[in-house]
C-alpha cells in the first residue's frame, strides 16, 4: 500500500497539474456537502425589488430575474450537479461492468449478447439518444440518471471486458481453477479486483462528461423543472437575458460547470497515470 | 554518377539523456573505410554500433547528443553539416539500410514510388522516369517481374523483398557510401545469403565504401575484408579478416572469436564471454570498459588506454595484449 | 473497391436494425400507456382511446412492430400534436439547415485543428505545442452551450460585430429559392451574393461554436498521431533518403498519420450530432434539432422519436462514408481481401 501512496505522490510532485485537480476536487465536494448550509442567502427567496443586479459587494455572482441569489445558487446546484453525475456513473460502473467483465470472462454467448447491445447504443449520436430515453421515461431526475449511464454503458463493457479477458487465462487465474474453485468465484474474488482500478480510473474519466450531459439535457428543458438550482437550467434562464447585456445570470453556472468537468478530467487523468502509467497521452 | 569517397570517423562521441542519468554511449570511436572496401562493424546488443550509424547519418533521436568527434565523407563533415547539406548528401552521397525492412518501408505507398521519390529528389528526374528507373532498380536487386511488382505494397512482399526493395532505396542515386545495419537479420539463412551477395555486387559494382553492421562474427569474417569490433561504445580491435581471427590482440576479440560457432566444431566447446556490458551511465567508468570482464587487466587500465586510431592496418586499445 | 463498399453496406444492415427496434422500444414497449403518451397530455379518456385505435396500439407487439417498419419504409413518421404537420414532412424541410451548421463547423475545425495538431508534434516543446495543449485540454471542458452564450455576448453585445442569434437569416432578406436547402449553397447558385454574406454572417458565430467543440479530439488525435508517425522507422528512412521536408512530413508522415483521425471522426459525428441541438436552442437555429427540443416541452412526442431515427440513421449512413473513406486512403484494407 506504502509503494502505491509513494507512486501517487511521485505523479501528483511530477504533474502539479493534477494536485492543483485534486484540490478543486475537494472544494467541489466540500460545495456539495455543506456548501447549502454556509450559502448567504436563501437559494429560493425570491425578491423582484432586487432583480437582475449585476455582481456586487452583497450579491458577488449577482441576482436573477426574481430576484434571487445567484452565488448561493450556484454553489447549491453543486450538490445535485455531482450527484447526478455520480450516480449515473456509479450505476453505469455497476452495469456495464457487470456486463463487461461476464462477456470477457465468459465469452460464448454472452460476449455475444453485450457486443450486440454495446454496438446498438453506439449506432445512436450519444445525446440524442439519451433525450430520446428521457422523452420516453418521463421527464425527472432518475430518467436523466438512468439515460447518462445506458449511453455510457459500451465503453465501461468495453474496457471491463478488455481487462477481463486478459485475465482469464492469466497465473493466477489458472493456479485458482486447478485448486478447485468454480467460475464464479474466480470472477468475482479474482477477477474483478483486478479490473476495479480501471474502471475507477474510466469513471473520473466519465463524470466529466455526465456532467455536461445532464446539464446539456436540463439545458434544453429535460429532467429538471424551474426553481430548481441545477447549473444547466440556470443557463438556460440566463441565456434570453445575454442578448441585452445581463451576462451574470449565465456566466457563473456555466462557469462552475467548466470548473468542475475540467477538475475531473484533470482527476481522471491523473489518476489514470498513477494506476497504468502505459496508457499516457 | 557521384565521385568516389571513403568514410572516415574520427573520435566520434555521443551521449543520451535518460530519465536515470546520462548515457555516454560512444567514446571517441574511430575508424575508416576505402571506396570499394567493406568494413564490417561487429560486437554484442548494446555495444554501440547502430548508435554509431544513427550519429553519422544524423538520425539520433531527440535525447541523444554528439558531444564530440568527425565523421569525414570525402572532405565533407557530415556532423557539422547544416539540415540544408544533410539533405543533399543523405541517400546521394551516403545511404543506409535499417534492420526491419516491412516497417522501413512506408506502408501505405507502393514499392515503386518509394523508389521513385529518392530519384525525383536527387536525379531530378520527371514522376514518369523515375518511375520506369524504379522498376529497372527493381530488376537489378532481383526481384521477378518487376513492373507488376512496382505498384505492390510492403504488406504484399515477404521479409526478403522487403529488404531488396530498400537496398533499391538506398543505391537509387548511386551513393559513395553505403552503412547496412544488420541488413539479414530476422530473414531466413537462404535469403540472408542472397541479400550478402547482392549488396556485395552491387557495391563492388558502383565502387561504394560498405560498412556492414552486425552481431555475428562468422557473417562479417565472410564478407567484409576489415573487421572493427566494438564494446561498450569503444572500439576495441580493428583488423583485416585473417589477422584478427588468427591473433587476436585484445581480449575480447579473442574471446569473440571463441565463441563463434565457427571455429569450433563441437557444441561443449563453445566458450561463452562472462559478465555482461558496463552500466554506462556510472560517473565512475573505469578508462577501459571491458574490465569488469577481463582475466588480464592491470592497474593502469582504469586510469588510461589508448584508442584505436583510424588510419592503422591492425590496432587495438588495450594495455595489456595478447601476444 | 466494390467488394469492400459491398461488405461496408453490409455491416451497416445490422445497425440500422437495431435503431430501428430501439425507437420502437423507447415508443411502444415501455411500460406506461402509448396511447396516452401520443395522444398529448391535455387529452381526455376518450381522446386516448381514439388515438389507441387510430394507432394501432392496441394490436399484439409483433404485429405493431411490422406496421412500424412498414410505415418506416413507407416514409411515415407520425403527425406532430403541436403543428398537425407530418412529421417527416417538417423533418426533410428543416434538415438541411442543421447540415448546413453541421458542415461548416466541422469544416471550421478541420482546417484549425489539423495544422494545429501537425505543428504541435513537428515543433515539440514550443508555443504552439503548449497552445495546442492548453486547447485539447479546455476544449473538453467546456459546455458547447456555454461557449455560444459567451460567443453572442462578446461578438454580438460587446463588439457589435456579429449579428443577432435569430436564425439562418436577418429580417430583410428572404430565402433563397431552394435547390439544395444550404442557404450559402443556393445564394451562390443563383447569384445572390447579398444573400450569400447574410447566411453567412449568421452562420458564423455558430459554427464557430461547434468548431470550437469538437477541435479539441480532432487536434489532440493529430498531434499524438503526427508525434508516433515521425519517430517510426519509415520516416526515418525517408529522412536517410534525403528527402524534401515537404515529401517527409506531408507525403509520408501525415497521409500515415491521417489514418487515426478519419477514424476518430466518427466519434467526433456523435458529440456534434448531439451539439447540434444545443447550438439551435441557443442561436435560433431552425434545424431539426430545435424542432425536437421544441416538441419535447410541449410533451409532443412523434416528433421527438422522428428525430432520433433521422439522427441515428444520419449517423449510420455517416460511419459508412468514414469507413470507405478510410478504405481508400489505406490500401491495407482494400486489398486484404
Amino acid at each position: 500500500m506504502s509503494a502505491a501512496l509513494r507512486h501517487a505522490r511521485y505523479v501528483v510532485s511530477e504533474n502539479p497539474v493534477t494536485g492543483f485537480a485534486f484540490g478543486l476536487a475537494l472544494l467541489l465536494l466540500l460545495a456539495s456537502t455543506i456548501g447549502p448550509s454556509l450559502v448567504p442567502y436563501d437559494p429560493f427567496a425570491s425578491n423582484t425589488a432586487a432583480a437582475l443586479q449585476p455582481p456586487s459587494m452583497r450579491h458577488w455572482f449577482g441576482t436573477d430575474q426574481l430576484g434571487r441569489d445567484i452565488f448561493s445558487r450556484v454553489i447549491v446546484a453543486t450538490r445535485l450537479d455531482c450527484g447526478i453525475a455520480l450516480a449515473s456513473v456509479l450505476l453505469v460502473f455497476v452495469m456495464g461492468g457487470l456486463a463487461g467483465v461476464a462477456a470477457g470472462f465468459f465469452g460464448g454467448w454472452m460476449d455475444r449478447v453485450v457486443g450486440r447491445v454495446a454496438d446498438t447504443i453506439m449506432a445512436f449520436p450519444l445525446f440524442v439518444l439519451a433525450m430520446g430515453i428521457v422523452a420516453a421515461l418521463g421527464n425527472n431526475v432518475q430518467n436523466i440518471v438512468i439515460a447518462t449511464a445506458i449511453v455510457n454503458f459500451p465503453l465501461y463493457a468495453r474496457v471491463a471486458r478488455a481487462e477481463a479477458s486478459i485475465r482469464r487465462e492469466a497465473g493466477f487465474v489458472e493456479a485458482g481453477r486447478l485448486s478447485g474453485n468454480g467460475e464464479w468465484r474466480l470472477l468475482v474474488f479474482h477477477v474483478l479486483p483486478n479490473v476495479f482500478p480501471i474502471l475507477v480510473v474510466q469513471m473520473s474519466l466519465t463524470m466529466g462528461y455526465a456532467i455536461l450531459n445532464a446539464a446539456g439535457l436540463s439545458f434544453i428543458g429535460l429532467g429538471v423543472r424551474p426553481p430548481t438550482a441545477e447549473w444547466g437550467i440556470m443557463v438556460a434562464e440566463g441565456a434570453s437575458f445575454i442578448v441585452s447585456g445581463e451576462w451574470w445570470m449565465a456566466f457563473f453556472p456555466g462557469a462552475a460547470l467548466m470548473l468542475a468537468v475540467f477538475c475531473f478530467n484533470l482527476l481522471g487523468d491523473g489518476l489514470r497515470d498513477i494506476v497504468d502509467p502505459r496508457r499516457r497521452t | 554518377m557521384t565521385a568516389a569517397a571513403g568514410l572516415a570517423v574520427e573520435n566520434l562521441s555521443v551521449e543520451f539523456r535518460t530519465r536515470s542519468g546520462i548515457v555516454k554511449a560512444l567514446d571517441r570511436v574511430s575508424f575508416a573505410v576505402a571506396p570499394g572496401e567493406t568494413v564490417a562493424l561487429v560486437g554484442e546488443s548494446g555495444s554501440g554500433k547502430s548508435v554509431t550509424a544513427y550519429a553519422i547519418m544524423r538520425l539520433l533521436d531527440d535525447a541523444g547528443r554528439i558531444t564530440g568527434g568527425r565523421a569525414l565523407l570525402g572532405d565533407v563533415d557530415l556532423l557539422a553539416a547544416t539540415p540544408a547539406e544533410l539533405r543533399r548528401l543523405r541517400g546521394r552521397r551516403i545511404a543506409m539500410v535499417f534492420q526491419n525492412p516491412r516497417s522501413a518501408l512506408n506502408p501505405i505507398r507502393s514499392v515503386g514510388h518509394q523508389i521513385a521519390d529518392v530519384l525525383v529528389e536527387h536525379e531530378k528526374l520527371s514522376r514518369r522516369a523515375a518511375a520506369a528507373k524504379a522498376v529497372e532498380l527493381l530488376r537489378a536487386v532481383g526481384i521477378t517481374d518487376p513492373a507488376r511488382r512496382a505498384s505492390a505494397y510492403p504488406f504484399e512482399m515477404s521479409g526478403g523483398m522487403c529488404q531488396r526493395v530498400m537496398i533499391a532505396i538506398a543505391l537509387a542515386a548511386r551513393p559513395a557510401v553505403l552503412i547496412a545495419d544488420e541488413p539479414t537479420t530476422g530473414l531466413d539463412v537462404t535469403t540472408q545469403a542472397v541479400i550478402m551477395d547482392l549488396i556485395g555486387e552491387l557495391s563492388s559494382s558502383i565502387g561504394m565504401a560498405t560498412v556492414f553492421i552486425t552481431h555475428d562474427l562468422a557473417l562479417a569474417a565472410e564478407r567484409a575484408r576489415r573487421i572493427v569490433v566494438m564494446h561498450a561504445g569503444h572500439v576495441v580491435e580493428s583488423a583485416p579478416v585473417a589477422a584478427l581471427f588468427a591473433a587476436p590482440r585484445h581480449p575480447y576479440t579473442a574471446e569473440l572469436v571463441a565463441a563463434t560457432p565457427a571455429s569450433v566444431s563441437v557444441l561443449d566447446d563453445l566458450a561463452s564471454i562472462p559478465g555482461s556490458l558496463p552500466d554506462l551511465r556510472r560517473a565512475d567508468l573505469p578508462a577501459c570498459r571491458y574490465l569488469d570482464r577481463c582475466r588480464r587487466t592491470q592497474p593502469e587500465c582504469a586510469r588510461n588506454v589508448s584508442m584505436v586510431a583510424p588510419g592503422a592496418i591492425h590496432a587495438f586499445a588495450c594495455r595489456n595484449p595478447l601476444p | 473497391m466494390l467488394e469492400v463498399i459491398a461488405k461496408r453496406l453490409l455491416i451497416a444492415i445490422p445497425s440500422l436494425l437495431g435503431v430501428v427496434l430501439v425507437t420502437f422500444v423507447l415508443t411502444r414497449a415501455l411500460p406506461g400507456d402509448p396511447a396516452a403518451y401520443f395522444a398529448g397530455p391535455a387529452a381526455s379518456r376518450q381522446a386516448v382511446e381514439e388515438i389507441r385505435v387510430k394507432l394501432g396500439l392496441d394490436a399484439p407487439l409483433p404485429v405493431q412492430f411490422f406496421r412500424y417498419v412498414r410505415d418506416l419504409a413507407r416514409g411515415e413518421l407520425g403527425t406532430s400534436l403541436t403543428t398537425g404537420q407530418p412529421v417527416v414532412t417538417e423533418i426533410v424541410t428543416r434538415l438541411p439547415a442543421s447540415a448546413e451548421l453541421t458542415l461548416a463547423g466541422l469544416i471550421v475545425s478541420v482546417l484549425i485543428a489539423v495544422p494545429l495538431g501537425i505543428l504541435a508534434a513537428t515543433r515539440p516543446g514550443s508555443w504552439i505545442d503548449h497552445m495546442c495543449r492548453v486547447v485539447t485540454t479546455a476544449g473538453v471542458s467546456l459546455p458547447v452551450f456555454f461557449t455560444g452564450l459567451v460567443f453572442v455576448y462578446v461578438f454580438y453585445f460587446l463588439l457589435g460585430v456579429a449579428p443577432a442569434p435569430l436564425g439562418r437569416l436577418d429580417i430583410f432578406y428572404s430565402a433563397p429559392p431552394r435547390i439544395t436547402g444550404f442557404y450559402l449553397i443556393d445564394s451562390l447558385l443563383t447569384g445572390n451574393v447579398g444573400t450569400f454574406v447574410a447566411a453567412a454572417q449568421q452562420l458564423l458565430l455558430p459554427a464557430a461554436t461547434l468548431a470550437v467543440f469538437s477541435l479539441a479530439p480532432i487536434a489532440r488525435m493529430t498531434r499524438a498521431s503526427m508525434l508516433a508517425v515521425l519517430s517510426s522507422d519509415f520516416v526515418r528512412t525517408a529522412r536517410s533518403s534525403g528527402l524534401s521536408w515537404y515529401t517527409v512530413v506531408v507525403t509520408y508522415a501525415f497521409r500515415n498519420a491521417m489514418l487515426p483521425v478519419v477514424t476518430t471522426l466518427g466519434m467526433v459525428f456523435s458529440f456534434l450530432l448531439g451539439a447540434n441541438v444545443l447550438v439551435e436552442k441557443v442561436f435560433a437555429w431552425p434545424g431539426i434539432g430545435s424542432y425536437a427540443v421544441e416538441a419535447l416541452i410541449a410533451s409532443d412526442f412523434a416528433p421527438v422519436q422522428g428525430f432520433v431515427l433521422t439522427m441515428a440513421v444520419l449517423y449510420v449512413a455517416l460511419n459508412l462514408l468514414i469507413d470507405l473513406l478510410y478504405a481508400v486512403i489505406d490500401p491495407r484494407v482494400r486489398l486484404e481481401a
